[in-house]
């Protein structure tokens, strides 16, 4: 066990090209002007913050780490000012390099196909309905907080097995290991100790009575040679799926709205158009990608041109090859029906998202049922938008005005 | 003779992000896992030309080739 270093202020940014930090509040608030100026300064820019970083800031450069398992890893995906001992079996496949990553990814991918996610979304359009029934006769709601967050917790306690109304203590362990753990490591390691138990009970009690669920699933899952997965590794995978599959999507949801209730022609357009809604996701997933991951350099090598020196993280932002210019053209406005759109929004190679099929019907179902039910609603002039901080950017308050403006 | 096409999945390079399948389901397969592959020998029915480009331009592994025959 590590010693748990004690939480770190960071020195404001003055110099983003040689000093970035994505902890920095204004990064928090507007990323979007940063991008745009590390980009153009080159398309690998470093810090010395976080023991050493890197950061690939075009589409490109991003798509050749991503696709380089040699030379970056995967055995850390966040980038914190501590580099915390590495676990066996922390959060496979995403914690895993080849020749591991592969079984245990697909062992992990059957279940979130999207056939399997048609039969889920019943489920999904009521829990929708049951949550807009909670706030709609108020005429105002934070949406983030009352509606795009329940969604994805709800649906991932569901699809594991475990009570919906655990979804607030989810959500806790989820804040202390994405945001308050980049700089404070007792955080962190409290937030695994307390999931692991929690985990590890519900594995105990499928032992007398399995279930058909997802923990029951892995459970039961063989390796290659026919063995069972070891306990770590059960655990490890079912840590991955909860936090993996909660603030990503409550971000991405909250930012969909967020630009919807500011963005009345394509609020209207979605409307008259519910077929659309597939394509806008896509777009909206593009334009304000919540999740940014990490690699760690292995070994030396060059990317778009720039050497990189092993031992330094990777800011794997997938957010900022989305925003390219090179890549996509006006690249920095919501085009709701763009056409070709080969945003990175749930990585590239062989680390994509496992629960992307998930995500999507989740963002499609959320929009569709509130639009339906909410066609008029904006931002609350008397509230404040927030934006929450790190590795998964997305609105954490998002006040609303319900109904047509007087 | 009129141009047909054909689509073709490289496994090697898909990973399963399935848009060929949500835009075009008439051109494309999942396995078990979610990976793509084209419908029986990949021939384009007419049609459906439109749909095989747009499945090639959103397939952000750049997995996809459509062959014109």
């Amino acid at each position: 066990m590590s010693d748990a270093s004690p939480p770190a202020a960071h020195p404001p940014v003055t110099d983003w090209v040689h000093d970035f930090d994505h902890t920095d509040p204004q990064w928090t608030e507007d990323p979007f002007p940063i991008w745009d100026e590390l980009r153009a300064a080159s398309p690998v820019v470093h810090t010395e913050r976080f023991l050493g970083c890197y950061m690939p800031t075009t589409y490109e450069a991003v798509r050749e780490i991503a696709n380089d398992t040699e030379h970056f890893s995967s055995r850390r995906i966040i980038v914190r000012d501590v580099r915390p001992e590495i676990a066996r079996n922390a959060a496979p496949p995403i914690t895993s390099d080849p020749p591991v990553h592969k079984p245990a990814k697909q062992l992990l991918l059957p279940p979130f196909t999207p056939d399997a996610m048609k039969k889920l979304e019943p489920r999904m359009r009521a829990i929708c309905n049951e949550l807009i029934d909670g706030f709609i006769a108020d005429g105002k709601v934070d949406a983030a907080a009352r509606y795009a967050k329940y969604i994805p917790v709800r649906a991932i306690a569901h699809m594991l097995g475990i009570p919906e109304s655990d979804s607030d203590l989810f959500i806790n362990w989820i804040h202390m290991i994405l945001e308050l753990g980049i700089k404070d490591e007792s955080k962190l390691l409290q937030a695994v100790q307390e999931m692991s138990a929690y985990f590890s009970a519900h594995i105990e009690a499928r032992k007398d009575k399995p279930t058909d669920d997802l923990i029951s699933y892995l459970m039961n899952a063989k390796d290659k040679e026919g063995n069972p997965l070891e306990d770590s590794h059960v655990l490890g995978s079912l840590r991955l799926l909860l936090i993996a599959g909660i603030d990503t999507t409550w971000s991405a949801i909250g930012s969909s709205l967020w630009h919807l209730a500011k963005t009345p022609g394509d609020r209207e357009r979605l409307i008259a158009e519910p077929g659309l809604i597939p394509t806008a996701v896509e777009e909206l997933l593009r334009a304000y990608s919540p999740v940014t991951m990490a690699r760690e350099v292995v070994k030396e090598t060059t990317i778009s041109g720039c050497p990189v020196k092993a031992g330094n993280m990777v800011l794997l932002s997938f957010p900022a090859a989305n925003r390219d210019p090179k890549m996509f053209p006006d690249a920095d406005k919501v085009v709701i029906d763009r056409r070709e759109n080969r945003h990175a929004a749930f990585g590239l190679g062989i680390h994509r998202c496992v629960g992307s099929n998930l995500a999507r019907m989740e963002m499609q179902v959320a929009l569709e049922e509130w639009l339906k039910r909410i066609p008029d609603f904006r931002l609350d002039p008397a509230g404040a938008v927030t934006w929450s901080q790190g590795t998964v950017r997305g609105p954490r308050q998002l006040p609303f005005l319900l109904g047509k403006a007087m | 003779m009129t141009e047909r096409l054909r689509v073709h999945v490289d496994p090697d390079k898909c990973q399963g992000h399935a848009r060929c399948k949500a835009l075009a389901p008439e051109l494309f397969e999942l396995d078990e896992y979610g990976n793509a592959h084209e419908a029986g020998d990949g021939t384009v029915p007419p049609g459906l030309e439109d749909k095989a480009w747009l499945a090639k331009s959103n397939c952000p592994e750049i997995a996809i080739d459509v062959i014109e025959e």
